[in-house]
């Protein structure tokens, strides 16, 4: 199972838990089983089947660039973060 | 430096060649955006709106179409209706409606220079003059200036579209987004802490201030094929938004990126460019833009003024134990202003138990802001790294101590939660603690000295590179990076490296959208460790072809074949002789033909930096003039491809923090109508108000990258407003919270001491 | 090869497709060399040799110098000494000592035209009455004009230091000197095989005649033309008009004796080339100007300039003996080619050689051929160079015999016709070739089976061969995020080349020939390319753009794989779609999933580079043409009433592009054939320096020209493609002499077949019959 960091104004959809688990070998199935436990939290990640442009994801401190199809381990740690552009 | 901190023996990195751009630059021979001229061509200009918020009844052209030699007049009115949602356009998030209302006002004038309408004519002169026969009719609505007025219940609304559905109720509001970040408890943290300080901070909005004014010349081929010359940081980027605003596909749009002067982040988004494609479709003639810098400075993306409120909490011993933050920043006409960064950058240098930060997104009637060297992160750094000095200060402990104490470095969880990879902000501080600068004496009246640190992400992104091996050995290298920093000079140096050949015998090239590989902007600190990273994948899928051509005519295998020190020689020492890469180019031909080395990245694993100012000042007691005596920046580069230029990006990154801490701001009237629309009375600094600054180059090499490569460009401007604020308190006793420190603002706070001192004296007597 | 095997059925390829390049062109936007200019620019103009041999005794530019608005003078002093090194050109070797004495003469002017010094001023204007302010003392020399008084044993000789090589057998690489004595004849080839005294023994039939073909120009419509800037940091830049970025590149370098990886060379919309713009004559004379003045500096040549110092190809002297048995079997053949070079060695004497009498099985031939040098502007390349002189004369001797025989010209040329296997004369054995093919094409066409009728009318054939050229050629393919496609290349677009590079990658990656952006670069940015020439675009450049491609959709279905979490091999590109080998993932257009490749990776991009010669990828090519001819008998005038072209292309990728080269070809051999020649006076000075003297066919000489488009797929080639721009000018100029000679009688053994000649040719036949009727009285 892999950690998941809930982002503050997200946290009304996880009972106000800022840290929970869930499963799946890659982003997309990760965020799948997140609905699965906290319905309405996947509209606010994703839309038409990616990583919405305003969000950011960080996989064991990298900052990931495939998407939904970011690799997840059992191990990961992960969190949801505005995308941030650079000047 | 030929021996570098990641352990390699380089022979160019390291090194200081001459920028192969330089000489055109110098017998100014380079050719800007402004020098592209055409058969045929038209000019085109913008008529912008006077007032800051204003609902647009009606617009009238007839007059100004019957002009003798006007060719074209368009609104908003000839451009599509685009989907008021954020989409990905190219790799940036974007409201399509918005940046078309950027580039024509639809329905509502929302800041004093909002293009409302354009003309293409036969010369400039005229296209002026046609401007001033366009009748439009305004109502002219209340303009809202500030982050509190906008925020005020109650405040005119800019946007009916943008609504606050955070609480439910789902209502009109200029309050484009709400992010909070939260880590342990704070109520808990303060408790434990000895020292409290609460302080609240403004900003003033500044400008990016590059020298060249936009500029495009679109020509719209009666193929449906669009050519674009024009100053950009993003050729890709320019094409995709493009491609959205006039609804042309990607495809049939070609970039030709000019050389460029300046960027900061200021060119990352398109103004002109769909405007010069607009009208060249619709007269069949080329058409030239260029903006004035009154237009540059009342239109063009400004980064966000804000209010800041920072409350740090720290035990006796300097232990930070609780920070709570409250940010809003003016996003300008349309959502995005990079308050986002500032909320996952103020506390993020320091280790701090528990969090909690808030950050607003607002909107109010000036120019809709861009991106600008390290995104709302200075703005932050003034709140946090003053209040962490007021801090230092109560528990008695040196503030580059203290920040010792609390600093961030590997395995320490950011702001929102990953932790650091391999940081080198301790390496910063103890760089100052160290320099000369730090270790002398300060001495005189009214002076002082400050020190302030900052943190950047950096981003990574895609690039494409080619390296293409000639026929005499020499080496061009093809890139779609726009070059600002001397990327040429470094893409160039790392082939050179990689292939074992001298710097002069490869040529790097900026190339057209058509005629390179998808190539992200040239911002976030990205270039060197990007598209440098796609060179180096590029040179070496050219020395595997090398050396199997090597191995062809010695007639063995290729992994018999080693390259060291430019030469190619077998691993296995028979007689055949070793060979340079310029005696083996001549005999490509023979051994199959030319060889071309390709690589693409999406470069992940990007490193984040740190930059740590010290700065004295002395302050004239009686007008406030700040004089800056002496400037120190240590800054963690990651490896320094070519030291000139990092340490030009560290110096002009920290010139620019000056002139925001001191002089600029945007001096706005009662009616939002903007006053200093030039350089005169927009105050940059010059030579003459910088002393030599001085650098000091850390290379902590980020982990993964082949050559160890950080960004560097953007930090270094992060440090200074707050270095100089602390620096202002040591030589005045007066506390600065708000930017520009300039003279009359200084003036009036000194004077406020003066006379609170005086009462007070008054009052034992 | 997933989709686009040369037997499988093609998408695009074969498609007629509006050429990318078209509207820049009909809308005037195309930049040409002479649109482009620079801040501060300067003009350059060249003083030229009113004469056509003499010694330079000195040059004064001191008054020029001082003339207002004058920036620089360069002559041969400011050039450095260029020892006769030969520069490897692609797969020609040029003598850049006489490149170097071409450009600016040296001691001796050696043709009508020769570059004296060169000006750059303020205005072109300027620079012309500044050329006027040059004095030059000139010793005047006795010229030497054909290729036959200039290998008289007393000629005049125009280089001191040229001795006559001579090679031997092709496949005998011996080179020996010949006598160590000056000549005009620096080179002498021939080839030998079987025993031709017994050949002609064994001949029923033996004709034997001598020819002469006028010097004549490739006429390209845009003159050559340069804009060089010499940076301070010794950088060149140079913008101008020419078949072949990188040889301007090689050949700027060895002249001016700077690094190749100093110079960047920017090639412009070329209006026309034919081999003419594959050397350099203003790029050098640009830059040194812009060296010395420290400006950019243009300069662009006049059309009599054009005639009167570039590149024609070669006039020649030639003999032909050959004799065939009764049933049409050639036997034996001699001939004998000498072919004028120009001021400086380097004529197509050798290819000449090599492809007269390729068409045909010849168990006993000999061929001697001689470069000779006269005082003539230095001949370029021109399409086929040196085949369509050589074929003029072999084809009409051998019209002459299929007459002798009684036997069809067309099954004359079948029942010799060479195969897969036949030794060309040169020796190494043809691979598949597509000759016999073309005859029979035309043998079948509607307009050989069609009567001519009418008086003064005739109807002549011939047939051609050309070998195509390889050489190098490099190709990047960028998958950009929308789906769309660009292709880049180094290669000039003279015949439609990037409509058919886009084709090809919108064949190969599955997509609209609309979202491929075809582009050709500078010598910086992109991989090493040899010339557009020896028809060689279609075929290499063609080939580095396919593998390119496919090395784009390698990456591509490792990309899918990616997000379908398979393995590339489990990934295939078929009908245009990633498919997934097994499970049910809907399939992928390159549209689809060029949108996820910033999540799989990064952007995609392919690149090949190739040497097409080097992996024997060449296809040799082929023609037979059918020309109607109706000749007034009053003033010889020559009228075309009909002509077909069959020609062997391998595969065409484009046909009307290919159709384009057929009859382009055809075109320019029939002025070849029926007008164009030098006319120089006594004194060897050009009298006929414009386009209304030097008369080319136009629109109205000519009858639509009928192509015959033969696919015999060259089994080297990925896409079976042959070359197909050059030999279709091979066999016109035969054609139209055994044409006349159905209408009227006469044998044409001289070109060109003007009015003049022609008429005079066919009073002499009329005396000559009077005279017979007087004495049979």
């Amino acid at each position: 199972m892999a950690t998941v960091v809930i982002p503050a104004l997200l946290r009304k959809f996880t009972d106000g838990k800022d840290r929970v688990t869930a499963n799946g070998r890659n982003l997309g199935q990760l965020v799948d089983d997140l609905e699965r436990q906290f319905p309405g939290l996947r509209e606010q990640l994703i839309e038409d089947g990616e990583v919405k442009p305003s969000v950011a994801v960080s996989i064991d401190g990298d900052m990931g660039t495939a998407g939904v199809l970011e690799p997840v381990r059992e191990s990961s740690e992960v969190f949801f973060l505005p995308a941030i552009g650079g000047g | 430096m030929a021996a570098s901190t990641n352990g390699h023996d380089y022979k160019v990195i390291g090194t200081r060649p001459v920028r192969p751009d330089g000489v055109d630059k110098v017998t100014g021979r380079a050719k800007y955006g402004a020098d592209y001229t055409f058969p045929g061509m038209l000019f085109g200009k913008v008529l912008r709106s006077p007032h800051a918020h204003a609902l647009i009844k009606s617009i009238n052209v007839e007059k100004a179409a019957a002009l003798p030699g006007v060719k074209a007049v368009v609104t908003s009115a000839d451009l599509p209706e685009l989907a008021d949602k954020m989409e990905a356009a190219g790799e940036q998030a974007i409201n399509l409606a918005h940046l078309s209302a950027t580039i024509l006002a639809r329905g509502k004038a929302l800041y004093d220079g909002h293009a409302i309408a354009a003309v293409a004519a036969t010369n400039p002169h005229i296209a002026e003059e046609a401007l001033r026969l366009i009748e439009v009719d305004y109502e002219i609505l209340p303009p809202v200036m500030s982050v509190e007025d906008a925020m005020k219940p109650g405040a005119p609304v800019l946007l009916p579209t943008l609504r606050n559905k955070e609480d439910g109720a789902d209502k009109e509001t200029n309050v484009a987004t709400h992010m909070q970040f939260k880590r342990g408890d704070v109520s808990e943290g303060f408790k434990q802490a000895d020292f409290v300080i609460e302080r609240e901070f403004k900003t003033a909005m500044v400008h990016q201030g590059y020298i060249e004014p936009h500029n495009a010349v679109g020509i719209y081929n009666a193929d449906g094929h669009a050519t674009i010359y024009c100053s950009t940081q993003g050729p890709f980027v320019v094409r995709s938004l493009c491609s959205a605003v006039l609804g042309i596909p990607e495809g049939k749009i070609k970039v030709v990126p000019a050389e460029i002067g300046g960027g900061f982040g200021g060119k990352t988004t398109v103004y002109l460019e769909p405007l010069s494609v607009l009208l060249s479709k619709i007269t069949g003639h080329p058409v030239k833009l260029v903006m004035t810098r009154g237009e540059v400075l009342r239109a063009t993306g400004p980064t966000s003024g804000s209010t800041i409120r920072c409350k740090m909490g720290a035990t006796k011993d300097g232990k930070l134990v609780a920070a709570e933050c409250w940010l809003a920043y003016e996003a300008g006409a349309y959502p995005g202003s990079p308050v986002g960064a500032g909320a996952m950058t103020i506390v993020t240098p320091y280790n701090i138990p528990n969090i909690l930060i808030d950050a607003y997104d607002v909107v109010v009637n000036r120019p809709k802001t861009a991106a600008y060297r390290a995104p709302g992160a200075t703005n932050a750094a003034m709140a946090s790294e003053t209040v962490i000095d007021e801090l230092a200060e109560k528990c008695g402990i040196d503030p580059l101590d203290f920040r010792l104490i609390n600093a961030s470095k590997e395995g320490t969880p950011q702001t929102v939660g990953p932790p650091f990879k391999r940081i080198g902000l301790v390496e910063t501080l103890e760089a100052i603690k160290k320099s000369a600068h730090y270790k002398s004496k300060l001495t005189g009246p009214n002076r002082g000295r400050g020190v302030a640190s900052g943190f950047w992400f950096n981003v990574g992104l895609q690039s494409s590179a080619t390296v293409n091996i000639h026929t005499d050995g020499t080496i061009s290298v093809v890139t779609g990076s726009v070059d600002i920093g001397g990327t040429r000079a470094a893409q160039a140096m790392i082939a050179a490296e990689v292939l074992g050949a001298d710097v002069n015998d490869v040529r790097p090239i900026v190339a057209d959208t058509d005629s390179i590989g998808h190539t992200d902007v040239t911002a976030g600190s990205r270039t060197a460790f990007a598209t440098g990273w796609a060179v180096y994948d590029a040179a070496h899928d050219a020395l595997r072809q090398l050396k199997e051509r090597v191995a062809k005519t010695w007639e063995k295998k290729p992994e018999e074949v080693v390259f060291a020190d430019g030469l190619f020689s077998p691993a296995s020492g028979n007689g055949v002789k070793p060979m340079t890469l310029k005696q083996l180019a001549p005999r490509l031909a023979r051994t199959g033909g030319p060889i071309i080395g390709r690589a693409t990245v999406n470069a992940r694993g990007v490193g984040p930096s740190f930059a740590t100012t010290l700065i004295d000042v002395e302050v004239d007691p009686d007008t406030g003039k700040v004089e800056i005596l002496r400037v120190t920046v240590a800054q963690d580069v990651g490896k320094a491809i070519h030291p000139a230029y990092v340490e030009g990006q560290m110096q002009g990154g920290t010139a620019q923090g000056i002139g925001w801490a001191l002089n600029e701001e945007y001096v706005y009237d009662d009616k939002g109508i903007l006053r200093n629309t030039g350089l005169l009375d927009y105050r940059m600094p010059t030579c003459l108000d910088l002393p030599e600054l001085e650098t000091i180059m850390i290379e902590v090499p980020t982990p993964g990258h082949p050559l160890g490569i950080r960004g560097v460009g953007e930090i270094p401007i992060v440090p200074p407003p707050a270095a100089i604020a602390n620096a202002i308190y040591r030589a005045t006793g007066v506390r600065m919270l708000e930017l520009p420190m300039s003279p009359p603002r200084l003036m009036k706070a000194i004077l406020k001491k003066r006379a609170a001192s005086d009462s007070q004296a008054a009052a034992a007597d | 090869m997933s989709q686009s095997s040369p037997n499988g059925s093609f998408r695009v390829i074969g498609s007629r497709p509006i050429r990318p390049d078209g509207v820049d062109k009909v809308t005037g936007r195309a930049l040409y060399g002479a649109d482009y200019a620079l801040p501060g620019m300067l003009h350059g103009c060249v003083l030229r040799s009113p004469y056509a041999h003499a010694r330079i005794k000195s040059i004064d530019i001191t008054k020029a110098l001082k003339h207002p608005g004058v920036k620089a003078i360069v002559t041969a002093e400011d050039f450095p000494e260029v020892k006769g090194v030969m520069a490897q050109v692609g797969e020609l070797t040029v003598n850049t000592h006489y490149l170097s004495l071409n450009i600016m003469a040296r001691e001796k002017v050696l043709y009508d035209g020769h570059a004296v010094a060169a000006v750059a001023a303020t205005s072109r204007h300027i620079a012309q009455e500044a050329l006027e302010l040059i004095e030059v003392e000139y010793e005047v020399l006795q010229p030497v004009m054909t290729a036959e008084e200039a290998m008289k044993p007393d000629a005049p000789i125009l280089l001191e230091e040229l001795r006559t090589k001579l090679m031997e057998h092709r496949t005998d690489p011996g080179s020996l000197e010949g006598p160590d004595r000056a000549s005009n004849v620096p080179g002498h080839i021939r080839f030998e095989r079987g025993d031709l005294a017994a050949g002609f023994r064994s001949a029923d039939f033996i004709v034997e005649r001598e020819f002469t073909t006028a010097a004549v120009h490739q006429g390209y419509i845009e003159p050559q033309n340069a804009l060089a800037l010499w940076s301070p940091d010794g950088h060149v830049t140079i913008y101008c008009s020419t078949q072949g970025s990188f040889n301007v590149r090689t050949l700027t370098s060895s002249v001016l004796c700077i690094p190749e990886g100093t110079i960047r060379v920017v090639p412009a919309e070329i209006g026309g080339g034919f081999g003419g713009k594959t050397t350099v004559y203003l790029e050098p004379v640009a830059a040194l100007l812009s060296k010395k003045s420290g400006r950019p500096v243009k300069m662009v040549m006049t059309r009599g300039e054009v005639l009167r110092a570039t590149g024609p190809t070669s006039g020649t002297k030639m003999k032909v003996k050959m004799g065939a048995t009764r049933d049409g079997k050639i036997t034996a053949a001699e001939v004998w080619l000498a072919y004028e070079a120009g001021a400086f060695p380097g004529s197509p004497f050798a290819p000449g050689a090599m492809c007269t009498l390729g068409p045909y099985v010849l168990e006993n031939l000999r061929i001697d051929s001689f470069d000779v040098v006269v005082n003539r502007p230095k001949v370029a390349a021109y399409r086929a160079p040196g085949s369509p002189a050589s074929a003029f004369a072999c084809e009409t001797v051998i019209d002459e015999l299929a007459e002798k025989c009684g036997i069809d010209p067309l099954e004359f040329r079948i029942r010799n016709a060479a195969h897969e296997g036949t030794p060309q004369p040169a020796g190494p054995p043809f691979k598949k070739i597509g000759f016999v093919e073309t005859i029979e094409a035309i043998r079948d066409s509607d307009h050989y089976r069609s009567k001519i009728e009418g008086p003064n009318r005739g109807r002549g054939v011939a047939a051609g061969f050309w070998f195509n050229g390889g050489l190098q050629s490099s190709a990047t393919v960028n998958i950009h995020t929308d789906g769309t496609v660009s292709v880049v290349t180094g290669s000039v677009d003279i015949g439609g080349t990037r409509a058919v590079q886009a084709m090809i990658a919108a064949e190969v990656l599955g997509v609209e020939m609309d979202d491929v952006r075809a582009l050709v670069t500078d010598t910086d940015a992109t991989g090493h390319t040899d010339v557009t020439g020896g028809s060689r675009i279609a075929l290499a450049t063609g080939m580095a753009v396919y593998e390119a491609a496919h090395d784009a959709l390698t990456q591509l279905k490792a990309r899918a794989a990616k997000l379908w979490e398979k393995k590339p091999e489990e990934v295939s590109f078929n009908n245009r779609t990633f498919n997934a080998i097994g499970n049910g993932v809907p399939p992928l257009t390159l549209k689809q999933l060029a949108s996820r490749l910033a999540r799989t990776g990064g952007p995609v991009t392919g690149r090949a580079a190739l040497n097409a010669g080097a992996i024997g990828a060449v296809g040799n090519a082929f023609a037979t043409v059918c020309v109607d001819v109706e000749v007034d008998p009053d003033t010889a005038k020559v009228r075309i009433l009909r002509c077909t072209i069959a020609q062997d292309v391998g595969r065409a990728l484009h046909p009307s592009y290919v159709e384009g080269q057929m009859q382009g070809a055809m075109a320019q051999g029939i002025g070849w054939a029926l007008n164009e020649e030098y006319f120089y006076d006594q004194k060897g000075v050009l009298r006929n320096s414009g386009l209304l003297d030097y008369r080319m066919p136009t629109c109205l000489d000519l009858p639509m020209i009928e192509a015959l488009i033969v696919e015999v797929a060259n089994p080297n080639h990925p896409l079976g493609v042959r070359g197909v721009g050059e030999v279709g000018i091979v066999p016109p100029m035969a054609a139209v002499a055994n044409a006349i000679y159905r209408a009227i009688g006469v044998r044409m053994t001289e070109l060109p077949m003007s009015p003049p000649h022609l008429l005079k040719a066919v009073l002499e036949r009329r005396n000559l019959a009077v005279t017979e009727a007087a004495a049979a009285d």
